[in-house]
Parts: structure tokens; sequence; C-alpha cells
């Protein structure tokens, strides 16, 4: 599904949603009140420049105090990768996108992610693996690194790896591996209207953050629950 | 383990570089004063390690506990540089995420994480990913209750990729000399991008772009220290008193903050211009000078103290 097509299929009465440089902003009316959008279209990877529009965005829905929802569309590459970003501290400017997304959520605007493209490492992370709920279309393809990479850093041979990936969902990449460590909360249907769809994750927020366990039952992070609770335990103790 | 001669070691003397993550924690905090929670005598080792017949440590690469800190309790997780490069498997952020939520209801006088970290640990990459997003989440959770997160980062494997992103969520940072703080690493930009884009043996050119001094000039982080676990212990309890609180005030003036550098330096090339541009002096000497002689040119520079965080 394209970005044309989701704002189509959420805006019936129209929209403001702008796409500059990969960059996507802007909003439209929904279920009675409005939407704002931010997010990053047609496989762009995520600089400083980029994160900090994106950002200022969302600072400016908290700034206007309407606790409408923030929907953040991903279609991105990973973060960037060049010596002037790291030189103008883009860890700091992907942590801020994130932090203004966080403050957002607690500050009443519900936060929903929606890949329908790529997207991976820091871009993934700073943006719709920091919002509430995380949802994806079919076609979706986040990953942490593409396999022919991994094969070099591992140092295992890709046919190996490929065969690996088969059976072990905590490594490879692919929309299934991240809906089974909890990451992504759910695929949507794309033969049914996607208003109702998204209306109905907003309706049904749920406070804390639930993606270890997600990651559990799915099984695609078996322990990760567990640990988290036996450290709480223990440091409750004494 | 290492924690029965860490008790031991002089904090003046201990190099952070050099030391390991549970003595720079036992060392750091205050003598005798560390409880580890799920200690190595538990085993809690990777599930998926084995699968790519890879050794597995007991603790996996990361240790997390409580202490006291000038008779103050801080919860504290230092991640073990040595192991898998410090990187983000599923039960190594588990403990992370577990110690951040453990501070919710404890409410100690701050959260201290050493960093060491090369960043997600790929044979367990959607586990270390998804640890990485939950704990910038809990970081905010636990800043906003009023409690300060201190990042130090001084340790071999730097503080890369998602563990850049975490160190920009923390309320303050203290970096060394030997801290590098960034979200691509050398090899990563060189593999993708080139050698002509980034010279990933030009180790100069690594620690300009990336290093301590360059982020402290800059402002990415609060407190530049020697490379002595008493330096860090000392710049932790300066920082801890002075965090920023966690809200829209702060993150409109990180969002000015961050334009700004942007604006002013966006067409640099090297570090060395920031650095001119920042009013020092003589940018090519920075490199080479002592900690004394880098805190009197930090004091100078009217962008590196900030409590926008």
């Amino acid at each position: 599904m394209t970005l044309a097509e989701i704002l189509a299929g959420l805006f019936s009465q129209g929209h403001s949603v702008i796409v500059r440089d990969g960059l996507v902003t802007g909003g439209g009316p929904f279920a009675g009140g409005k939407v704002h959008v931010v997010g990053v279209d047609g496989d762009t990877p995520l600089g400083v420049d980029g994160a900090l529009i994106l950002s200022r965005a969302v600072l400016d829905a908290v700034r206007s105090g309407d606790k409408a929802p923030i929907l953040v569309v991903v279609d991105s590459d990973s973060q960037r990768m060049s010596r002037r970003d790291e030189l103008l501290g883009l860890n700091e400017c992907l942590a801020h996108l994130a932090k203004a997304l966080l403050l957002a959520d607690r500050s009443g605007h519900p936060t929903i992610g929606l890949i329908y493209g790529h997207s991976a490492a820091g871009a993934f992370i700073a943006t719709a693996l920091a919002t509430r709920i995380l949802a994806a279309l079919p076609g979706a393809n986040p990953s942490v690194m593409d396999l022919p990479s991994v094969a070099k850093v591992t140092k295992l041979p890709l046919d190996k790896l490929q065969e690996m990936a088969k059976s072990t969902p905590v490594f490879a990449p692919g929309l299934d591996n991240m809906v089974a460590a909890g990451a992504v909360h759910v695929v949507l249907d794309p033969g049914k209207p996607l208003d109702g769809q998204i209306r109905d994750l907003i309706a049904n927020l749920q406070p804390g953050d639930d993606r270890d366990r997600l990651g559990e039952e799915r099984g695609g992070r078996p322990v990760a629950r567990g640990i988290a609770e036996a450290v709480i335990a223990q440091a409750g103790r004494g | 383990m290492a924690g029965a001669h860490a008790a031991s070691t002089d904090p003046d003397a201990l190099s952070w570089y050099e030391a390991t993550a549970r003595q720079r924690v036992v060392a750091l905090a205050d003598p005798g004063s560390f409880e580890e929670f799920l200690p190595p005598t538990e085993r809690r080792m990777s599930p998926h390690l084995p699968l790519f017949d890879l050794p597995r440590a007991f603790d996996d690469g990361i240790v997390v506990g409580r202490a006291k800190l000038d008779g103050k309790t801080v919860l504290v997780a230092a991640q073990e540089g040595r192991f898998m490069g410090g990187a983000f498997g599923e039960i190594h952020g588990a403990k992370l995420v577990g110690l951040l939520r453990a501070a919710l209801t404890l409410k100690p006088a701050a959260v201290l994480i050493l960093f060491d970290t090369g960043g997600v640990r790929l044979q367990e990459a959607n586990a270390g990913e998804t640890a990485i997003a939950e704990t910038m989440r809990a970081i905010v959770d636990v800043r906003a209750a009023g409690i300060p997160v201190i990042g130090l980062i001084g340790g071999r494997a730097g503080c890369y990729g998602g563990g850049g992103l975490i160190a920009g969520i923390c309320s303050r940072l203290a970096v060394s000399e030997g801290g590098r703080i960034s979200v691509s690493g050398p090899e990563v930009i060189e593999t993708n991008k080139g050698a002509e884009e980034f010279d990933s043996r030009d180790r100069a050119l690594v620690w300009r772009t990336m290093g301590g001094k360059h982020r402290r000039l800059i402002g990415g982080a609060d407190a530049f220290c020697a490379d002595t676990v008493s330096a860090f212990r000392q710049a932790a309890l300066d920082l801890i008193g002075r965090a920023p609180a966690f809200d829209l005030d702060t993150l409109e003036a990180e969002q000015a903050r961050l334009e700004s550098r942007i604006a002013r330096f966006g067409d640099c090339r090297d570090a060395t211009e920031i650095w001119a541009r920042l009013g020092v002096n003589d940018p090519e000497s920075v490199p080479a000078m002592d900690t004394r002689a880098f805190d009197e040119t930090v004091s100078r520079v009217r962008e590196a103290d900030h409590d926008a965080r």
C-alpha cells in the first residue's frame, strides 16, 4: 500500500499532509476530531536535518494542547550513514525525535506507528518504535540489518543464515519476526477500511509497555519478560 | 569473578577504559555497597547464541544492581564491552529494562548507566532492537518521575548504534577521552558509503568526529572525565545534582539547541572547523590537551553547558 492510498483510506474529507524530501508532516479531520501525521516515505534515510523537522512537528502538536492522536507513518531506510550526520550529533537528534514522541504520548496524544514499507536500525527506533502502539500493513519490511550485512559481521555463510532465519525469529529480518518479538503489535487487514482499524487501535490503547509480554506469547522473545520481572523482584527485596 | 579483585582496587588509579564492567561498578560505588541482581551465579545465559556456536556469559554481558553513592541509594547498570562488544541481546536488554522499571517504585537518587556497547547484538537483532526501544520508553518514565538517569561513557566499545540513542535519552552524560558516542560506527559508514566518506582506519578522524572531547565541546555530553573511576564517580555525583526535568520546555529548548547547531555548523567538514567557530583558539591542539587544559577550553565555550536535554 502506498502513502497516498493510506491517506485516502484515512481521510475521506481530505487532508493537509505533505511529503518533502521524503519527510511527512500534516494532518486531517478524523473521527469527529483530527489526527496529526508525521513520518518518513520512499525508503528515505533519516539524518539530523530530517529528525529535527519531524520533532518540530511533534512538539508543535504537543504545544497546541489538542491531545489529538499522532500517526507516525514509516517507509524509511536506516539512519543516514555519513560523516556529517555523526559530526553534528545524529544520536542526539534521533533521540530527541523519540523523546518528542514519548512526551506526546505522556501528554495525552495517542501515538500510533504505521509501518507500510521498509525501516531499519536507528531510524526504526526513533520513529515507529517510539510510539505507544505499532501497526503494520502486509508487505512491510522492518529489519535491524539485512542478511548479507549480518553475514559479513557474524562471519557466517549467507546460505546458512538464510536456513537459520526460517526457524529462528530472533535475528532474521522481516515483518513476521518483528511481530514475533512483540515490536509490532498488530498487522492490519488491507481488505478492510483503514480508518476504522486505526480508530479501533486508538480506542483500545493500553497503558504501560506490553511488548515483552507479546514477545513471550508469540515466541519471538521467549525470556525477556521473565528476566525483567526477576530483576524487579530482586530489586524489591532488601 | 573480577569483582573480588576490584573491591580492593584504588578508584584513583583504576583506568575506566581498562576495567571490566564489574570492576567499574564496585569501585564507583561506596565501598562494599554494591548488591547485584541476577548475578552470574544464577547463570541467566542467552538462549540464542548456541545456535551460532558462540560462547555465552553467565551475566549476558551486563551487570545490574543497587549501590550507595555518597550514602544515597542508586541503581546501576554496567555493560561489559569485552563480551560480544557489549551489545544488546535479549537477556542483556531485559536486565536493563527491568532495572529501569524497578526504579519507578524504588525511587533511587539516580539510575546510572555505564555504557560500553556496539549497539544491537546481531545474532539476537530483533530482541536487542526491541529492548532498546523499551529502554528508551522506560528512561523517559523514570525521568518524568523526577529520577535522574546518568550515562557514563568511557569504555573500549564506546557507545554506538542504539546505545547512542539511549545515551541521548539520558538526563546527563559524562564522557572521557576514550568514550565515543555515535549511531553509525566508522566501519559501518565505510562499508556502506566508502572510505572517501569515512576512513575507519584513520583513528584521529574517529576520535575527532565521535570522541568525548568533540561531544563535550558541542554540548553532546555534560562532563569530561579523566580516565579513572574516581573521576567518573565525581562527575556522576555532580550531574545527579543538576539533572534537567523531562517536560515540553526542556524538549523545546533541545529543539532550539540542535537546530542552532545545524544552522551554525552544518557546512563543516571536520570537527576542527566546528571547534574554531565555537571560539577555540587553537583547534588543532584539542586532541592533545590534558584534562585540565581541556576543561579550561570548555569553560570558554558557551554551547557546552545547558539544560536542554
